[in-house]
């Protein structure tokens, strides 16, 4: 049986969590300390060796993006943190920020001395002040406690870092979209190669890491890479949060080894919501196939999830029950997606403009079988010719509702509309009726 | 927006007083100071005018210029391009509903639909005594504690039509109203523009480190007395391929 592993999340119980104070008493900056004492590239190789792997959803090994940093390019070196977290359902970056922004501030510290930058952004979305307010306050601790700033704790290595707040447009969490918007233009995508490596922020050599991936990091240099594959699995090493939400007892962050299934962290979480049964679920996001009660045993890690053919994303796990339309649901990633295109690929502005109408008609009930042809015709169009992979996430829960959910989409023209009750899906749905009478 | 503005009273002020720019100056210095490259100040430099006037106007997006030696165009295709830049005077308070997939289902339509009937507004519209704009907003990363209502991008967890009516009758009627992971007290929208534009209130201190569904795991660990491995006493691994990580 899996069991959890608090580690980023081990101190969040105490009502200090957030302080300088609060984190140095449970063991913090001693990593970073230990780190200033290392040879900087010994650190890229223990990353390299713990078989840290991109916590924001594409799971690219850390170490190896730190590696790729041309030896004889003469510009400033840059970490940016991607701090964007705004993929749906992804819900863990930000209750890490608002509870231990010391432990991503040590991780930007000894990564930058790894890299050997003196400069890092930790790029926010905006749309979360308080979180904003946390980390700035730690960054201004930091410096102050001389954790940051110049000759970090006499090792000689200077460091600055800037806290920046974005302005509401997910595609500011594609990496070079980021960058755009740093340097303060239009969040729009580049082409790659060149990649961030060898031409990042301002043409520079940057590495561009998660939240969770950089805070991974201080555990790693404190316990050592055996401590940290001493998690997870062969090719997925490690832990990390699985954010379940939706219809699920008690739903939240659960930080465990890669490679716990759902069932194991339905238990944990008193399973379904009482007198329901799981209809479909995302394993890392909307960007993410949806999976079925036929997934409840895939292991949780790259290799697994992506064998049974979807992607372990974000490991943000959204549960939907058998109360919820799946035209419904898909069709409001959809509009997220349309919404959120940033127009310089025609693919994805026109596939997922397109996308909307039909979806609405098919929710409406005045689709046609063609439509759902049309749908999957479109996804061919869109999968694979962007720049980025905001379209490619588009496809995947049309694509995947069509395959396993099919006949939900047949149901709505035969019936002439949608079979559900969306009122039964809400949160309040199995309360006494007395807590929301009146309101609806 | 004077009545004695000769010219259509609808039309804004081209540029700042001189006294607004002269203030805004000092800020936008030391914002760009912070930065290798002046430009990359622009997204704080337009949270900073929206800070001053509530919206981003013409004027705003001059000033932003004139310090980074923009045109205005320039300034423009970047201010229309991120959907935090009000573009037209809102309310004191934004009030955002989350509608993306998860919180709609779990309840965010209602909510959204019953707010738009209690105010009388339609989306992006403002309460006619200028408290309240109510609008849908995308996916805020708290969908543990769906349905999810921001209110100057604060947060406001497990709303319900009943708590979200009450939450914007309080706002209107200018009552202490306390974010549910936040600051004691909820700030207006310059303020928190403010904030944004990278001045710091000193309220970071205030309130919860981390509530309900964010301890779910934690909790559960306690109780079951699990945690990470000892890394003195690790688990004996298989020596299968550990040479192909």
């Amino acid at each position: 049986m899996t069991t959890l592993t608090p580690i980023l999340s081990q101190n969040w119980d105490r009502p200090d969590s957030f302080t300088i104070d609060g984190y140095r008493a449970t063991g913090g900056y001693d990593s970073l300390r230990k780190a200033l004492a290392m040879d900087p590239d010994s650190i890229v190789d223990l990353v390299k060796q713990s078989g840290l792997r991109g916590r924001g959803g594409a799971g690219f090994p850390t170490g190896m993006k730190w590696g790729f940093l041309p030896k004889d390019n003469p510009n400033p070196r840059y970490l940016v943190v991607n701090a964007d977290e705004s993929e749906p359902g992804t819900c863990k970056d930000i209750p890490l920020m608002l509870a231990n922004p010391h432990v991503l501030v040590e991780g930007v510290a000894i990564a930058s001395y790894a890299i050997k930058s003196n400069q890092a952004f930790i790029y926010v979305r905006g749309e979360v002040v308080h979180v904003i307010r946390r980390l700035r306050q730690a960054v201004a601790d930091a410096y102050e406690a001389g954790l940051l700033g110049k000759d970090i704790l006499g090792s000689g290595f200077d460091l600055d870092v800037v806290v920046h707040a974005g302005a509401g447009a997910y595609i500011c969490g594609e990496e070079t979209a980021l960058l755009d918007s740093l340097e303060g233009y239009r969040g729009q995508p580049r082409l790659k190669p060149p990649f961030p490596a060898v031409a990042g922020l301002y043409a520079s050599p940057t590495v561009v890491n998660n939240v969770e991936s950089i805070a991974s990091v201080p555990g790693i240099v404190a316990n050592g890479a055996e401590w940290f594959t001493s998690m997870g699995t062969e090719k997925s090493a490690g832990f990390g949060f699985f954010s379940l939400s939706g219809h699920v007892t008690n739903p939240g962050q659960y930080e465990a080894p890669l490679g716990i299934t759902l069932r194991e962290l339905l238990d944990m979480a008193g399973g379904i919501r009482e007198g329901h049964q799981l209809k479909f679920w995302t394993p890392g996001g909307s960007s993410t196939p949806i999976f079925t009660e036929e997934h409840l045993d895939t292991p949780l890690d790259f290799e697994s999830v992506g064998a049974a053919g979807s992607m372990l994303g974000t490991r943000a796990l959204q549960i939907f029950d058998e109360t919820t339309c799946v035209v419904r649901a898909v069709g409001r990633w959809i509009s997220f997606y349309a919404h959120e295109s940033c127009g310089k690929c025609t693919p994805c502005r026109e596939g997922n403009f397109w996308m909307v109408q039909v979806l609405d008609r098919l929710e409406r009930g005045e689709g046609t079988e063609a439509d759902i042809d049309k749908l999957l015709q479109i996804c061919d169009n869109l999968l694979g010719r962007s720049f980025c992979a905001l379209g490619d996430g588009a496809t995947s829960p049309v694509m995947s509702s069509i395959k396993h959910f099919r006949q939900e989409y047949v149901d709505h023209f035969e019936k002439g509309g949608c079979p559900f009750d969306h009122s039964r899906s809400t949160v309040w749905a199995d309360r006494p009726t007395t807590e929301e009478g009146g309101n609806q | 927006m004077s009545e004695h503005n000769e010219n259509n009273p609808e039309e804004t002020p081209e540029v700042f007083t001189d006294e607004v720019v002269a203030r805004l100056e000092q800020d936008a210095k030391e914002v760009i100071s912070r930065y290798p490259k002046p430009r990359s100040a622009l997204l704080p430099l337009l949270h900073l005018v929206q800070s001053e006037e509530g919206h981003v106007s013409k004027a705003g997006m001059q000033f932003c210029a004139d310090q980074l030696d923009l045109t205005l165009a320039e300034v423009k295709a970047v201010a229309t391009f991120y959907t935090m830049y009000r573009r037209e005077p809102g309310g004191d308070y934004q009030v955002g509903v989350c509608t993306n997939t998860l919180c709609a289902v779990m309840g965010g339509d209602e909510i959204f639909s019953a707010l738009k009937e209690h105010l009388d507004v339609a989306n992006a519209e403002t309460t006619g005594d200028g408290k309240v704009t109510l609008e849908h907003v995308e996916c805020n990363a708290a969908c543990d504690f769906a349905p999810v209502v921001m209110v100057n991008w604060e947060f406001f967890d497990n709303q319900t039509p009943a708590t979200a009516k009450q939450l914007v009758d309080d706002l209107r009627l200018g009552r202490d109203v306390a974010p549910t992971r936040g600051p004691a007290s909820l700030c207006t929208w310059k303020q928190a523009s403010r904030v944004l534009a990278g001045f710091d209130d000193g309220r970071a201190g205030e309130g919860v480190q981390a509530a309900g569904p964010s301890l779910a795991g934690l909790e559960l660990a306690r109780r079951k007395g699990w945690s990470a491995p000892d890394p003195a006493d690790l688990p004996i691994r298989e020596q299968g391929e550990e040479g192909s990580k």
